[in-house]
């Protein structure tokens, strides 16, 4: 964030852009019909917010302040730029919502607002923009990442990212993307390509072992308040709650994860005692809510899988049969080779190596497969169960070959090594 | 209201294969009766093949022509759309219902507005006054 609390007056101002920015940049951008003049704007009226507050003291309601300083702004702008597209009919829009006195309009009703913010979330995550576009928009307009942040957080210069954000804005303006929810019908589509970018912030802060570790966990917060607005603005779709329950979920382990030194933990060596045990509430009470609304989806089968790790009291007391079960269902609805992985791994706990083993023999001569290295360990670890070291051996070898990812590397070394 | 173009691109093929697209044709008279009934079809066209394309350039005051298209790929321009629509989304939505998207590719869009060129323009230094506007486009 930009703004820095030393005193009352930046304290309110950070809190205001915390709380209301997404809110006043989404209504202001549906009003102004511009995302670039709408994000300037609010810019302005927050910088003008610090020197207003210091001299007239906080408002009362500092989101109506900021909204309607920021709507003043856009008229401002408009009004000096003579050349903008569309100038006076977006002009007359905004003056339109300038009340005649001084007084303060009542602020949108929370209808309007909800609406605006889900408007917001469809347009950034809209198919017609590359992935990478709508996850740095959606972290720009949504969360209150500065481009500075996202940058670090993607690992790439600050105008490259600057760049790619504003080719998005540009091609939302001139390709005229919608601003709006969609119809019913495409309705289920456009909703599933949402909660990708949001799963892939998450993923993007939770599973990558390179970059500052401070930026990392900010997109995985960044992602669960996105799963938590989805969830207050679609609370009749299943998968919304399935994938807040599996971002909450996974990240109630994540002090568990990275051992003093930053090496990796692997799930059944993890110290169960530093799970944050509330973050394993939370999630499991909404994995409940997204069941009740029996409509099955990826993200529940996924959280549902995660919950059941997380339940047993030991490692060695997980209910593989049922993650077996689960993973089976997931490849069903979505069926990849990777996902059949995971499902021969639980099947070969479950049921012994050897069912384990019979599941993966497709998988090894899949040519997809051939260089995915989990493939290799997996299939060391279910020889090894077996008592086949020597094919154990040649498949650790493999994956070490595979693997470019030191931490990786070390944790193959180690089991091969304990094979012997 | 916005216009959009709709590139239509796919391979070209050899006549066993062409004659079948050839009989696909009701499809297409179909989709364009539709458009035009909707009020959205500007302007619809289908070129002759690339072996007919002849690329022309100007380059230090000499015009060279070439026999070909402009880059020689795999997929090739086989006609156009031009379609008045609300916004991205419905000029995706007919895009997908053009018979080639099944086969080839049709690439969406937009257009710009004559308005919009000479601001852009002008905005660049161009000396222009204001009714070049309705020779712009």
């Amino acid at each position: 964030m930009s703004v820095h609390a030393a005193d009352p007056v930046s304290a309110a101002v950070a809190h205001a852009f915390r709380d209301e920015r997404a809110i006043v940049l989404a209504t202001l951008i549906r009003q102004a019909g511009d995302f670039q003049l709408a994000e300037d704007s609010v810019q302005d009226a927050f910088e003008a917010a610090v020197t207003a507050w210091r001299r007239d003291g906080v408002p009362a309601n500092p989101g109506a302040w900021i909204t309607t300083a920021a709507r003043r702004r856009a008229i401002d702008r408009l009004r000096r730029d003579r050349s903008g597209a569309n100038r006076a009919e977006r002009l007359a829009e905004l003056t339109r919502l300038e009340p005649p006195d001084e007084e303060e309009l009542p602020m949108d009703d929370e209808s309007t607002i909800v609406d605006d913010r889900l408007r917001l979330i469809f347009t950034c995550c809209h198919p017609a923009l590359a992935m990478p576009a709508r996850v740095a928009l959606t972290l720009r307009t949504l969360g209150g990442m500065t481009t500075g942040e996202i940058a670090r957080a993607f690992l790439v210069s600050e105008p490259t990212m600057g760049k790619r954000i504003v080719r998005a804005k540009r091609k939302i303006a001139a390709a005229h993307i919608p601003y709006r929810v969609p119809a019913d019908d495409d309705l289920p589509e456009r909703l599933r390509a949402v909660l990708r970018v949001v799963y892939l912030i998450f993923n993007e802060g939770y599973t990558a072992t390179e970059g500052d570790r401070l930026v990392r966990e900010e997109l995985c917060e960044e992602a669960i308040r996105l799963g938590e607005l989805l969830c207050r603005l679609m609370p009749d779709d299943a998968e919304v709650w399935g994938l807040s329950a599996l971002m909450l979920l996974h990240d109630a382990r994540r002090a568990a994860r990275v051992d003093p030194g930053g090496r990796y933990i692997a799930l059944d060596e993890q110290d169960r005692s530093l799970w944050d045990q509330g973050g394993i509430r939370e999630g499991l009470a909404r994995l409940e809510r997204a069941v009740r609304l029996r409509r099955p989806g990826e993200y529940q089968l996924q959280a549902a899988i995660t919950a059941l790790q997380i339940h047993a009291p030991e490692a060695g007391a997980t209910d593989w049969a049922q993650i077996a079960e689960l993973f089976g269902a997931l490849v069903t609805l979505n069926p990849s080779p990777v996902i059949e992985l995971n499902r021969a791994v639980a099947v070969g706990l479950a049921d012994g190596p050897a069912a384990g083993l019979a599941l993966l023999e497709p998988l090894l001569r899949d040519s997809t497969l051939e260089h995915y290295q989990p493939l290799y360990a997996a299939h060391a670890e279910l020889l090894s169960r077996a008592g086949d070291t020597v094919g154990a051996t040649l498949a650790y070898e493999r994956a070490i070959a595979l693997t470019g990812n030191a931490v990786e590397r070390a944790e193959l070394e180690r089991r091969l090594g304990a094979l012997r | 209201m916005a216009q959009y173009m709709l590139l239509v691109y796919q391979e070209e093929v050899g006549p066993a294969e062409q004659a079948e697209r050839e009989r696909e044709m009701p499809m297409f008279v179909e989709l364009h009766r539709s458009l035009r009934e909707a009020g959205l079809l500007v302007g619809v066209q289908r070129l002759h093949s690339t072996e007919s394309a002849t690329s022309v350039r100007v380059r230090a005051g000499e015009t060279e022509i070439t026999d070909g298209p402009f880059a020689v790929t795999k997929e090739v321009l086989a006609g156009y759309y031009i379609l008045d629509c609300a916004d991205l989304d419905e000029a995706l939505k007919h895009a997908a219902r053009v018979p080639a998207a099944r086969y080839g590719t049709v690439e969406v869009r937009p257009m710009m507005p004559a308005d919009e060129w000479l601001r852009v323009s002008r905005e660049a230094g161009a000396d222009l006054p204001d009714e070049a506007v309705r020779d712009m486009a």
